[in-house]
């Protein structure tokens, strides 16, 4: 398929008015070419139906969340997706437009961006958000680097129950800087907070890093951890899950200073890992440190109101090696189904979305636990995650469970081996009917070969 | 245009949800009281139609590869096939968790496998991940294995990075959050590296040279290969910037050019819309001393001939995101190359480098080109006289062309050039956009020379015009909440 448009008069008319006679004059300079052989490798260009066919081919032999009824979850969740979120992703004006450098011909992107930074900021309950970060593990290591460089200092806590990829991400973003990690104390699914006084981290803490619900689905005491990283005048960093912050308390409201997550439950399809969306909320005395864009509001020379990126001084294009961040693009396209997902849901909307997953996750939880022979492995309030011990591997359920039709959640000893293998994580988000969960709970027991000893 | 906010009735919704299967299913029964949020977050309340016409209407508010000419040096702002996009949007793959079983997922990985060795083959790498979610994490990524390498062979990292001063502002940035100091190299005056200033930064300190080639001012680097002979005498990694690819995909590569590493913008070259600002994705390959370096997961092949991913890399930069990277823009990636082959590859190269130099010949005779020599997919003219003359600038230019209807190309980049524009045609336009997009410059500078004011004042036809910058950053405003 070619989509250049020329025909060959053309080209030749082309050619004349440069002054050439051939295509190939214009690529003399190039002093190494490469022939076919090196290009072996390739396919042959095919139409597009037959391109069509293939993709829908292999596509169709994929099992995803719709194949079998899914309860994997451990960082990525499946959410129900308006059917308006698309259709707005899919207008041309938004999707085939570039970066709003020239602010006149990008209003339309500008206030999408300028009304997501709102609405990011009702959720966290902080001042200001960014335009987006590439995704909530990349946010936390960019929030890391906040860190660091506003109090001057080197060490950063993570609490345990941080998605273990995130920490990965972290320790790769920070390898370079003279940055050392520390752990806090772990205790029971979540930070410990009786131990936290003993630790050690009286010296040189430039922020803790904790994850409101965590990784194992548990509800942290993040506000003792936030008054922690307070009282040694480092900065608290908080890692959520932006849909829960329907029903939980925001950040902004138990004294983190920066929070970060990735937007992917708010309108963004699975897709095997992205494109997502991560965000960033800082207090105001953070604004002129924050990686990436930002969008402000102001006014045009006849006093109309207009948008504009803003603060750029920040950034890589204009302050290079002194930037706060090497990032040039956003995430403008998922900004903007975050954006149309929560105008779309709304104030009620968001906190009943968030009930039905407390609903969903309580729901299996409790008739789980009526399984014989498993229990919780933390007693933990907790959102829509929740690890359970099982009697057996945790692997050979999930196998199991998938010949049943089911993605029955996440053995933690994929993360690390120090995990018992008998412990599965589970997640029942609101796409999750009464009868999936009843299904779920009795192929369980069957798999287990127990009894289902009560009903709730 | 009103904001989301300000169109909001407290009871509407935009969506239906079902009931809860718990009958007095609240917050306070399963979380404790300190843990809950006071007040419901303040979202806007709108019906499905208010938020549709919203965001239509903001839409329209934009310019776009779909309604405009967007000519803007750097970015590669070419028509994409609408295929691309159907395919990423298959439930096949937009509903696969990232997480399921290689059985699961054997498809997918191919796709992934086989744009890995069709990447390879155009950039002439032995080896690709598509971990990293943009161009700038791909430098990251890449000038981090350059770092690991040393660090593995010598024991200590290196301290220098060699870049050009044409070079993005993402490289010198990258370099900086990879450990290592920028040392700048000066251009000739032909826009090409100045080799005397580059020996003279030589030694076995420099961990590397960054390059993008053909550079940014749109001139092919003709002494590359000497260039890498010498970074590799004292040991340093040759770094491909290719943002330019879309110059020479199927007629050059750069492993044949002497590149150890290549971060390519998938983005630019490889079909993906940029949507207003991403997402994108930056695959980066290397050569095979390099491999081992490659960020986890990696995706490898089983004895049986099964894909799966791994993260037993040893030694590995590490992890760049929570999962594999932007999956559905490699997709659409996938599908570009499928659709175009080799050989729409190297006709699309040629069509954008003719493009470029057939605007350019268009434009030589009323603009000032800074660079002699034919250009390839984007070239530079300069503005620096008119402006003198008239003190019209090169942002008023960029301004008054929105009023002829076409997005302005790149302003004030690269750095080197005075009052320049960056142009980019793209291989998708037809000669007829050339043409009444010269004549418009064309007729921009005559505005220049005889109504200055009207150009400095422009646009005219925009929703607004020239907004306060200087108000943006004093007195932010970056949230409806204050």
């Amino acid at each position: 398929m070619v989509f250049a448009p020329h025909t060959p008069a053309e080209i030749e008319t082309m050619l004349k008015t440069i002054g050439i006679t051939s295509i190939e004059t214009l690529f003399e300079t190039i002093p190494v070419r490469a022939n076919d052989e090196c290009f072996a490798a390739l396919p042959t260009g095919q139409p597009e139906m037959e391109v069509a066919a293939e993709c829908r081919r292999l596509a169709g032999r994929n099992r995803g969340v719709h194949h079998y009824r899914s309860f994997l979850g451990a960082g990525a969740y499946e959410h129900f997706i308006p059917a308006a979120v698309d259709h707005i992703l899919r207008r041309g004006e938004f999707f085939t437009a570039y970066t709003p450098y020239q602010a006149e011909a990008s209003q339309g992107t500008l206030q999408a961006i300028y009304e997501y930074q709102s609405l990011i900021c009702a959720l966290t309950g902080l001042d200001v958000t960014n335009a987006s970060l590439y995704d909530g593990a990349s946010a936390a290591a960019e929030a890391v680097i906040l860190a660091v460089r506003h109090t001057g200092r080197t060490r950063v806590a993570l609490a345990r129950g941080l998605h273990p990829a995130y920490r990965r991400v972290i320790e790769t973003y920070t390898r370079h800087l003279n940055i050392q990690l520390v752990e806090l104390p772990f205790a029971q699914g979540v930070t410990d907070s009786e131990a936290l006084g003993q630790i050690g981290l009286e010296h040189d803490l430039a922020a803790i890093v904790v994850s409101q619900p965590n990784a194992f689905g548990c509800i942290e005491p993040a506000e003792t951890v936030a008054r922690l990283a307070r009282d040694r005048g480092a900065l608290g960093i908080a890692v959520v899950n932006p849909l829960s912050l329907g029903v939980l308390k925001p950040p902004g409201e138990w004294e983190a200073d920066i929070a970060v997550g990735d937007g992917q439950p708010m309108g963004i399809p699975l897709s095997f890992g992205g494109p997502y969306v991560g965000f960033m909320s800082v207090r105001k005395s953070l604004a002129r440190r924050l990686p990436g864009r930002l969008v402000g509001r102001t006014l045009d020379r006849k006093g109309r109101t207009g948008f504009v990126l803003t603060l750029q001084t920040r950034e890589q294009h204009i302050r290079r090696e002194r930037a706060t961040s090497n990032i040039c693009t956003n995430q403008a396209l998922c900004a903007l189904a975050v954006t149309v997902y929560l105008s779309l849901v709304g104030k009620e909307g968001l906190r009943k979305v968030a009930l039905l997953n407390l609903d969903r996750a309580h729901y299996l939880y409790g008739r789980l636990q009526a399984l014989d022979g498993i229990s919780a492995a933390w007693e933990q309030p907790f959102f829509n995650e929740f690890v359970l011990r099982l009697p057996t591997s945790a692997e050979t359920v999930v196998r199991q469970m998938k010949k049943r039709g089911f993605l029955a959640g996440w053995p933690l000893s994929r993360w690390s081996t120090d995990w018992d293998e008998r412990l599965l994580l589970v997640c029942a988000t609101e796409t999750k009917s009464q009868r999936d969960c009843d299904d779920y709970v009795q192929a369980l027991a069957d798999v287990l070969k127990v009894k289902q000893t009560s009903c709730l | 245009m009103e904001l989301i906010f300000e169109k909001s009735a407290a009871g509407r919704s935009g969506v239906t949800l079902p009931d809860p299967i718990v009958a007095d299913a609240n917050p306070s029964r399963w979380l404790p009281a300190e843990a809950l949020r006071a007040q419901p977050a303040r979202l806007p309340e709108l019906t499905e139609l208010d938020v549709v016409r919203h965001f239509t209407r903001l839409s329209q508010q934009n310019f776009s590869v779909d309604t405009h000419f967007y000519p803007l040096g750097s970015c590669t702002m070419k028509y994409n096939p609408r295929l691309c996009e159907d395919v990423a949007r298959l439930d096949g793959f937009a509903s696969l968790h990232p997480l399921e079983d290689a059985d699961d997922t054997q498809e997918i990985l191919a796709v992934m496998a086989a744009l890995e060795d069709w990447l390879g083959a155009i950039c002439g790498m032995d080896a690709f991940t598509l971990n990293p979610a943009a161009g700038a994490q791909g430098e990251f990524c890449g000038m981090s294995i350059i770092q690991a390498y040393h660090v593995h062979r010598e024991g200590k990292s290196r301290p220098t990075v060699l870049v050009p001063e044409s070079a993005h502002g993402t490289n010198p940035a990258s370099a900086v959050l990879s450990g290592m100091t920028v040392e700048t190299i000066r251009s000739l005056a032909d826009g090409t590296t100045d080799l005397e200033d580059l020996e003279r930064h030589l030694d076995n300190q420099v961990a590397g040279m960054m390059l993008t080639n053909p550079n940014t001012v749109g001139v092919f680097e003709t002494r590359i290969v000497e260039i890498a002979e010498k970074v590799h005498s004292v040991g340093g990694q040759m770094y491909y910037d290719g943002a330019n690819l879309n110059a020479i995909a199927g007629l050059a590569r750069p492993g044949d050019m002497g590149f150890d590493v290549v971060h390519l913008n998938l983005h630019k070259t490889f079909s993906t819309p940029h949507g207003g600002g991403g997402p994108g994705s930056g695959p980066v390959g290397v050569k095979s001393h390099l491999e081992p370096f490659l960020p986890v997961p990696c995706l490898v092949r089983s004895a049986d001939g099964r894909l799966f991913l791994t993260e037993d890399r040893p030694l590995s930069i590490g992890r760049l995101s929570a999962f594999q990277g932007n999956v559905g823009v490699a997709i659409r990636a996938y599908a570009y190359i499928l659709l175009h082959g080799l050989k729409g590859l190297r006709r699309n190269s040629e069509m954008a480098v003719l493009n470029a130099n057939y605007l350019r010949a268009r434009l030589r005779d009323h603009f000032e080109i800074p660079f002699p020599q034919l250009c390839m997919h984007e070239f530079v003219i300069s503005l620096n006289e008119i402006a003198k003359k008239t003190g019209v600038k090169a942002g008023d230019f960029a301004k008054r062309l929105l009023d002829y209807g076409f997005h302005a190309p790149t302003v004030y980049f690269p750095m080197i050039v005075a009052e320049c524009m960056l142009i980019e045609p793209t291989e998708t336009e037809t000669r007829a956009t050339l043409d009444a997009f010269a004549e418009a410059l064309i007729g921009v500078k005559g505005e220049a020379e005889t109504d200055p004011e009207k150009v400095k004042g422009a646009p005219g036809t925009m929703p607004v015009a020239r907004l306060d910058e200087y108000r943006a950053a004093t007195q932010l405003d970056v949230s409806y909440f204050g």
